[in-house]
């Protein structure tokens, strides 16, 4: 049970243990380095897992891209090659959606009975479950996060995520409706189609189950387009759904970029329905295709700069630990990551002391390593985007309080880097960063820290730590914001909801709410003859 | 005179050991505390199988009292809904591995067809218990509108000690019926089973401890209505009773829960259902589901489809292929997969059917076919069939929970509705017609808590069905009986410059 709720309450389990880590016990980690002190990336673990499935999934068969292309995918903690991915292009993406399109119209998948589609998304978690260690030692290898993160947080979360949405499948209700005349009235709640999916590289599984879940629990076929990135562990679990009965052309994955590949999914004529996770910037051009073509319905999460609100009153301690977790956590490469930590001016000093001891008392290192807390960046790209804001925020005068360099001369590690005396309108303040860059903020009142908490084109989460009742109401309802973790942060269970206001997104995923992305609801009316009631 | 087979097929079946017999309380079989038994018997022969704890008031004591400590200290309520909803699915995959044995229990002690539990029942038993544990985690409460500047929210927790009483006629879904949302939503467990049929319940006792069920969540205590059953009901610390039984029996529950402590009563009551055949049927498929309707499991249905109105267009040529399909309905050993019914689940209501039968006959009704017993060993009933009644006779009146049905016939959908609705109870009931503006007007009309409109028995985990009238009141299955086992509790805040109400 203990580590079931791990996978639940992310935070919580990572807070833990990493307070566990860090606490007195953390030099019996002798061949972790701390970042300030040495390379990073000594005497790396070389991961004991196969790559074994690097072609397109497409019509339950590993297919070459139809231009017999390939692209090369990387360990981010050495910037080398580990495998060769078909590269998916427009032609690729019409295969996966003909095939998708033909599961779905003559089915069996959304003909079969609610309780058969559940059966079988219980059977792939159970076979995710049975192969976890593999899955998870894949993810890490492909993406930089650390192992112990994948495979005692992500993978539960992953299964968890698969066995909530199978619970939904039997229990997708329309309504009777009351109308105002002699009618009968009902709504179907019919599957959507056939849905395109695009998910980013910073959390490739639990975005696969994002997405795959409810497209599929409500009898929707899918074509998923993962990211360039990281496009190892999807083709991996395609084939254990496969393996679980999930019948031809139900799921197809289709690895590729997103200037081609994604796009050709967002304006393909024949895909009934688009999510997309990912930058604001690429919303915007999803949603533009998605106009452009067939008007498909379009969910979008994407960036935001999250506040994270330390009251007066919060216990100091706790909240530097849950701020440097909301921040740092996945190498900061999260899209509600606590990136303006927003501190009472009467706290305001020693919490900048402690969160700069927290910072420095980071473990960054390889991410196969026992006791590491941070890995190295995705991509070289990523890394330089990093390296260019920490040198912003040091032209715009903002302090430098530890950190602001790479680690090593090989991969893609930063320094955990925190800044005080940041300014609304500095660019480290305005922009998302996606990595581990803290920057600390001061504020004086309530209504203050409100305003410029929504002072951002962004509203996808926030967090607020305060013991008081009365400030933690008016907070949460103030924020312009999809989520509100209050003593808490990143608390990612399947059933809550999760999603932006303004330019961080449209629509929710996660908990009932995502269900309704992937239904038409279908009004039927007929007429009544002499109704006993109306 | 309907088909006979006797002497069960041996390929398809073993006789099982029974393993448990005792009371399972706080995770262990035990003993009454009076060190009573009593005989189980199998319907088909009359022997007795084994003899059973007999749970009385002390032992119903010390049942919800370690309900009571695992409700109140125990892990069960305090888990992740999640959680509690992956021990439901590991119970599931139990059952599922048992399937051939559980059967075996129910054919034994219920007379039930074997083929049928083994098909349909026991996986079906496993079905209901994954929905319900994939709706452990779904269990929403609202954030409401307050009038003035106020937060509020309804929290929907656990109400506490459940009380379950099940009947005989369908040992295993009855079972997890009840127990599956109570666990869903965190409630622990005081369960009787009927006197009747004991062996599932405590072999669905036994896996529930062996995936993960903590003691004292699920407690099985075998006994009497009037003992076991009627210490459940008047109990102080149970919080809740749900019961399947009887009209008679229902209201003495009702009366010692609001003798005791007052606690909320669900009951699944009696019945007498009718199903309406419109001009416009297919004749031959409205009277394969008419029949069906009476004589699924021997008739011993509360839903069971037991009076039949037939427009008078085709009401001759209905009745004509009626009688023939019941004639050629075979009656026998249940573990003969030819056999579609066996016999009645014991003395007394094979007794109180033939009365029933002699009764139509005195008063008046025209007996078309069946009427008797069959052989002179067993309960066997052949299926039997009134027509000419009127509304006013015993027969038309009566639950008889036998395969016996009444048939009349109808001019106008008028005259239907309101023979339909002529009854106290209102738990099921069936329409057979192509017509959507007869199926819709008629859907609305009749009062009962369930219309199958050109199907009958039509169940589904996702579907709640319950009676109006004195059928009882509160649903089982679907959604709503999960809110049969929960509290709903509102939580109401000042808020302060809430930029939004």
């Amino acid at each position: 049970m203990a580590t079931r709720r791990f996978s639940c309450l992310l935070s919580r389990s990572l807070s833990a243990s990493l307070l566990h880590s860090l606490g007195k016990n953390s030099s019996k980690w002798g061949n972790v380095n701390r970042f300030s002190t040495a390379a990073a990336v000594d005497e790396l673990v070389t991961p004991q897992v196969p790559i074994t499935y690097t072609k397109h999934m497409i019509n339950g068969q590993f297919v070459d891209a139809a231009s017999g292309k390939t692209f090369p995918t990387y360990d981010p903690r050495t910037g080398e090659v580990i495998a060769q991915i078909a590269e998916g292009d427009a032609e690729d993406i019409n295969r996966a959606v003909s095939a998708a399109r033909k599961a779905f119209d003559e089915g069996p998948w959304p003909k079969m009975t609610a309780y058969e589609r559940c059966k079988i998304i219980l059977r792939f978690a159970d076979l995710v479950e049975k192969h976890s260690d593999e899955i998870a030692a894949l993810e890490t290898w492909n993406s930089g996060k650390t192992y112990e993160q994948c495979a005692n947080s992500e993978l539960p979360l992953f299964v968890r995520l698969f066995h909530y949405y199978a619970g939904w499948a039997d229990k997708i209700h329309g309504l009777t409706v009351p109308a105002d005349g002699n009618y009968h009235v009902e709504t179907l709640h019919e599957p959507i189609g056939v849905a395109g999916q695009i998910i980013p590289w910073n959390f490739p599984l639990i975005m696969f189950a994002w997405k795959v879940g409810p497209a599929l629990a409500t009898g929707n076929t899918v074509i998923l387009k993962t990211a360039e990135q990281t496009p190892l562990t999807a083709l991996y679990v395609a084939k254990l759904f496969h393996e679980a009965g999930l019948p031809p052309g139900v799921l197809n994955i289709v690895s590729g970029y997103g200037p081609t590949a994604g796009a050709a999914l967002a304006s393909h004529m024949d895909v009934d329905k688009l999510a997309f996770t990912g930058s604001t910037e690429t919303g915007k051009i999803v949603l533009e295709l998605a106009a452009k073509s067939n008007l498909k319905p379009v969910t979008l999460e994407l960036g935001g700069k999250s506040p994270f609100i330390v009251c007066e009153d919060a216990d100091v301690d706790q909240a530097v630990e849950l701020a440097h977790f909301a921040l740092f956590f996945n190498q900061g490469q999260c899209c509600c990551a606590g990136s303006r930590t927003f501190v009472h001016e009467r706290i305001y000093d020693e919490f900048l002391e402690k969160s700069k001891a927290r910072a420095l008392k980071r473990v960054v290192g390889d991410p196969f390593k026992k006791g590491v807390e941070q890995g190295p960046q995705i991509d070289v790209e990523q890394f330089q985007k990093v390296l260019r804001y920490i040198k912003s925020g040091i032209e715009s005068n903002a302090t430098l309080e530890c950190g602001g360099d790479r680690i090593g001369s090989k991969g893609f590690f930063v320094q955990p880097t925190v800044f005080s005396n940041v300014q609304d309108d500095m660019l480290i303040a305005k922009d998302e960063i996606f990595g581990p860059v803290q920057s600390i903020l001061k504020f004086k009142d309530i209504e203050e820290v409100i305003r410029r908490s929504n002072a951002t084109r962004y509203g996808l989460a926030a967090g607020v730590f305060t013991k008081n009742v009365h400030t933690a109401n008016t907070l949460m309802r103030a924020l312009r914001v999809g989520t509100v973790w209050i003593n808490c942060f990143d608390v990612f269970d399947a059933a809550i909801p999760f999603g932006g206001y303004k330019m961080s997104g449209i629509g929710r995923e996660k908990g009932i709410y995502s269900l309704n992305n992937y239904l038409q609801v279908k009004a039927v009316v007929s007429p009544l003859k002499n109704p006993a009631w109306l | 005179m309907a088909g006979v087979s006797n002497g069960h097929d041996g390929s398809s079946f073993k006789m099982p050991s029974i393993k448990f017999t005792k009371l399972f309380i706080n995770g262990q079989f035990v003993h009454s505390i009076s060190g009573k038994e009593f005989e189980t018997i199998d319907p088909r022969t009359e022997e007795v199988i084994t003899k059973v704890a007999e749970g009385a008031k002390e032992d119903i004591d010390v049942a919800v009292k370690a309900a009571r400590v695992a409700f109140d200290y125990g892990p069960w309520p305090r888990m992740p809904g999640a959680e509690r909803g992956r021990i439901m699915m590991k119970w599931a995959e139990l059952i599922e591995q048992h399937v051939e044995e559980i059967a075996a229990l129910d054919a034994i002690n219920a007379g039930k067809l074997y083929h049928i539990l083994k098909g349909g029942e026991i996986p079906g038993a496993a079905r209901t218990i994954r929905y319900y544990a994939g709706a452990a985690d779904k269990i929403h409460g609202e954030v409401l509108k307050a009038g003035r500047e106020f937060h509020a929210y309804t929290l929907m927790e656990p109400i506490g000690v459940v009380g379950l009483i099940i009947p005989w006629n369908f040992p295993s879904i009855m079972f997890v019926g009840k127990v599956a949302p109570a666990l869903a939503a965190g409630c622990t467990i005081v369960l009787k089973p009927a006197e009747q049929t004991p062996l599932s319940a405590l072999f669905y006792a036994h896996l529930a401890k062996q995936a993960g069920i903590p003691d004292g969540v699920l407690n099985v205590v075998p006994g009497f209505g009037s003992t076991a059953g009627a210490a459940i009901c008047s109990h102080m610390d149970i919080d809740k009773v749900s019961f399947t039984g009887s009209t008679e029996v229902g209201r003495e529950v009702m009366r010692a829960a609001a003798n005791s402590n007052l606690k909320p009563v669900s009951l699944e009551l009696g019945g007498k259902s009718p199903l309406l055949v419109f001009d416009d049927a297919d004749v031959d498929t409205a009277a394969q589901i008419a029949l069906l309707g009476v004589i699924f499991n021997k008739g011993e249905i509360c839903v069971a489809g037991s009076r039949v109105f037939v427009q008078e267009g085709i009401y001759d040529e209905f009745e004509k292929k009626l009688v023939e399909k019941a004639k050629a309905w075979v009656v026998g050993d249940p573990f003969d997969p030819k056999v579609q019914q066996g016999p009645q689940v014991n003395k007394k209501q094979f007794e109180k059917i033939l009365s029933y039968i002699e009764h139509g006959k005195r008063e008046g009704a025209t007996l078309l076919t069946g009427g008797k017993r069959i052989g002179n060993k067993g309960y066997y009933i052949e299926p039997t069939i009134f027509s000419n009644v009127k509304e006013d006779m015993q027969v038309v009146q009566d639950e008889i929970f036998g395969p016996v049905m009444v048939l009349k016939k109808f001019k106008t959908i008028e005259e239907a509705i309101t023979s339909a609705n002529n009854t106290k109870y209102g738990l099921a009931s069936g329409i057979v017609t192509k017509n959507l503006d007869i199926a819709n007007t008629v859907s609305r009309s009749i009062r009962a808590g369930i219309v199958w409109i050109n199907c009958y028995f039509a169940f589904g985990d996702d579907i709640p069905y319950g009676g109006y009238k004195m059928s009882g009141f509160g649903r089982d299955f679907g959604l709503e009986a999960l809110h049969k086992y929960l509290q709903v509790k509102s939580v109401v805040t000042p808020i302060y410059n809430s930029p939004w109400l």
